[in-house]
């Protein structure tokens, strides 16, 4: 025992850690393949609470078990691109935004022209399955679509303009109402995301500009935009100036700090939900051209490498299901697919949301517009475009029409990098969309 | 005992001791530095400082730099301050010394985003601050502490959550080093007649050189870093070199103008801890007691 050489003890607790370490995850990789789940990979409901109701309430029921694994959307991608390159895959099925999959290649992902076929029987409209097609392909089929809308305390109510509907609000009575409020509050009561995980680049890109020129890329320094960045400028002054850290508006919407404000819908749900009936949720306001609006769908598909291929069918015709549709505005806010009347027995808030969101989709003059579609990569510039734009205009005050120039150069290297055709709110273009 | 003494004896140990934190540093550390500074002057196959003219140009990169510069020059002498006192107090021969360590300990506990949103849900216009001013009657409605248009508060407020949240990892190594220098010195002092900053400045502080120099390149390291509780407090209102990188990589995908930030970053805390172990360097003579 004496004898024993002391130099090689290290080594021999490093080989007995490696050999245990082995024989655990040997055993663990057994027990995940007894279960047979799935490995269901998502960039969309990533928050806590939405993967817990996403796993223990609107998964349930489904025939193949899925393992949910909520991830950022860079990483997805690599990973995507890592798991084709080497061929070993271990995502069976992925859910992401409409531009995520826009920005992958198709050929990562297999057909599902056989399930959208019977989708459309379900009562998906023909409209939304085409988003996730190219060419003949069904890269991807559609699973749930949100918006953004505003929401306002009931007590602001008092303060609208006469005569103003809180239902079809212009962008100059939005301005009065947030004048009078700041005024007979003593501090400025409007809100908007623009911390640096708010979601305000979408305001730009889907409803000021659109409901103030038509367009969005293709009108972007036109007279008519500058005058839509111009009256957000002088809304900044009844703007909340913490509104710079806010990301998500539920929390100053409970809080009080703001009244009145602008977000997308499974942002709001925590206030309507815990207090359905302080808070009253309604359209967007239009400006001159119209009530520019955006759809944001999200969809789910199945990776070429995918381990399970039939497992992830099951699971996406679970996820498809009416009744797993039903659970899913219920459960996390986003809107269904699948069509149907909305039950009157969900959350009363919820219902709110999801009523003004149709309110918002069928009002006259609308716009309707999507996310960036074929812009790949370069999706991150595009968003920043309309974030520098907010934060040079509306908040640090500068010349619209100089910033507008600047980063319509900045626009027209996105389109000459990433090739993209114009998509709506744009008319549309045989070539890279055109930077007006 | 045989065992121990040949133990000592062997000198191939240390270094088989050490082997596992060679292997950590050279896999997680090493490597991908190496990895960041190809992505940071490499463009294809060509070598270039592209990357680095398109961080300087950036319209948020001279903020940033501003920031970060401004929370170190502010933060390291005044959290070094505040250091010195906790760790005097805990090596006072006090009752309750060991209570003061525990408690002094906490924040260290809490990760640096937690941190930053409890920090910011004191700050804001509904926050707790206010709370307990308005009661108190000091105020009568609510203060904008998180005000973008007034930086001098914004920077007030994350150096306030920073001195809360990391003073206990400087003072923890100055009680290491307190404990390390023998009572007789300043007993020694006491005797021919010095007071008590006098000891503090002309014994403790001296021999607490090596310390100090470990405690202020960790600090100064930590500060060039900073992030979560800086996009916690102050949203898009302030940002650091560490918010554009996280930036740069998630919201534009582009790795090497990230890469370039964070060789940035490298070469700010390299700079600054040479700085500070040349500045506090200690003779040779004086290491050994």
């Amino acid at each position: 025992m004496r004898r024993i050489r002391l130099h090689l003890v290290p080594l021999i607790l490093v080989a007995a850690a490696v050999a245990v370490a082995s024989v655990t995850s040997g055993a663990a990789a057994k027990s995940t393949r007894a279960q047979a789940d799935i490995v269901f990979a998502s960039t969309q409901l990533n928050p806590i609470p939405e993967q817990e109701a996403l796993r223990n309430i609107i998964l349930k029921g489904s025939p193949v078990g899925a393992d949910f694994v909520p991830i950022l959307e860079t990483a997805l991608i690599d990973r995507l691109k890592a798991e084709a390159q080497t061929g070993k895959g271990t995502i069976s099925l992925v859910g992401a935004l409409d531009g995520t999959f826009a920005s992958l290649d198709p050929n990562l992902f297999v057909d599902l022209s056989a399930i959208a076929a019977n989708l459309e029987k379900r009562g998906v409209p023909k409209q939304l399955l085409n988003f996730g097609k190219v060419g003949n392909k069904q890269v991807w089929v559609p699973w749930m679509t949100a918006t953004f809308l505003m929401a306002a305390n009931k007590s602001a109510l008092q303060y609208l303009p006469a005569g103003a509907d809180v239902n079809d609000l212009t962008y100059g009575q939005l301005h009065k109402w947030a004048k009078t409020i700041a005024e007979k509050t003593g501090r400025a009561r409007l809100g908007y995301p623009v911390g640096p995980t708010g979601l305000i680049h979408r305001y730009g890109m889907g409803y000021l500009v659109a409901s103030f020129s038509g367009g969005v890329v293709t009108t972007f320094t036109s007279k008519e935009a500058q005058a839509g960045w111009l009256l957000q400028r002088s809304l900044w002054k009844y703007t909340h100036p913490q509104s710079l850290t806010y990301g998500f508006l539920q929390d100053p919407l409970l809080s009080g700090e703001i009244l009145v404000g602008w977000e997308h819908m499974a942002r709001l749900q925590n206030a309507l939900k815990t207090r359905p009936d302080d808070f009253v949720v309604f359209p967007a306001p239009k400006g001159p051209k119209g009530r520019a609006f955006m759809t944001v769908v999200s969809g789910l598909a199945i990776p070429r490498t995918a381990p399970d291929q039939a497992g992830a069918r099951a699971v996406i015709n679970h996820l498809l299901s009416l009744s797993a549709q039903a659970r899913t505005l219920s459960a996390v806010g986003f809107m269904p697919v699948v069509g149907g009347r909305l039950s009157t027995t969900i959350n009363p808030g919820l219902l709110a949301l999801a009523r003004a969101a149709r309110k918002q989709t069928t009002s006259e003059k609308a716009i309707p517009g999507l996310l960036p579609i074929g812009l790949g990569t370069e999706g991150g510039n595009y968003s920043r475009v309309f974030r520098d734009t907010f934060t040079e205009i509306v908040v640090k005050g500068n010349n619209p029409k100089r910033i507008l120039q600047e980063q319509a150069a900045k626009l027209r290297e996105v389109f000459a990098k990433s090739g993209a055709k114009c998509w709506p709110p744009d008319p549309p273009s045989a070539g890279p969309c055109k930077v007006g | 005992m045989g065992a121990a003494r040949r133990l000592g004896r062997w000198e191939g140990l240390p270094y088989w001791l050490i082997l596992p934190t060679v292997a950590y540093l050279a896999v997680f550390f090493a490597w991908p530095t190496v990895q960041a500074f190809e992505l940071a002057f490499r463009d294809g196959d060509a070598w270039t400082l592209e990357h680095f003219r398109t961080m300087a140009n950036d319209a948020a990169f001279g903020d940033a730099l501003r920031f970060t510069l401004l929370l170190v020059v502010v933060i390291v002498p005044l959290q070094f301050v505040v250091a010195l006192g906790m760790a005097l107090l805990v090596n006072a021969k006090l009752r309750a010394r060991g209570l003061f360590l525990y408690v002094f300990l906490l924040p260290l506990a809490i990760s640096d985003l937690a941190a930053g949103i409890v920090w910011s849900a004191i700050f804001t216009e509904f926050g707790y601050l206010n709370t307990i001013l308005e009661g108190l009657g000091i105020i009568d409605r609510p203060y904008l502490w998180l005000d973008p248009q007034n930086q001098g508060l914004l920077l007030m407020t994350v150096v306030a959550a920073e001195i809360w949240r990391s003073t206990a990892l400087v003072a923890i190594i100055l009680v290491a080093g307190l404990q390390g220098i023998p009572r007789e010195y300043a007993e020694a002092a006491e005797v021919f007649g010095a007071g008590f900053f006098q000891r503090v400045r002309r014994v403790i502080i001296p021999m607490l050189k090596p310390s100090i120099q470990v405690a202020l390149v960790l600090r100064v390291i930590l500060a060039f870093e900073v992030f979560a509780t800086v996009i916690a407090i102050t949203g898009a209102g302030e940002t650091v070199l560490a918010e554009e990188a996280w930036r740069w990589k998630t919201s534009y995908f582009d790795d090497s103008v990230a890469a370039a930030y964070a060789v940035l970053i490298l070469v700010l805390s390299v700079v600054s801890a040479g700085l500070i172990l040349r500045l506090l360097r200690t003779p040779r003579e004086q290491m050994a007691r």
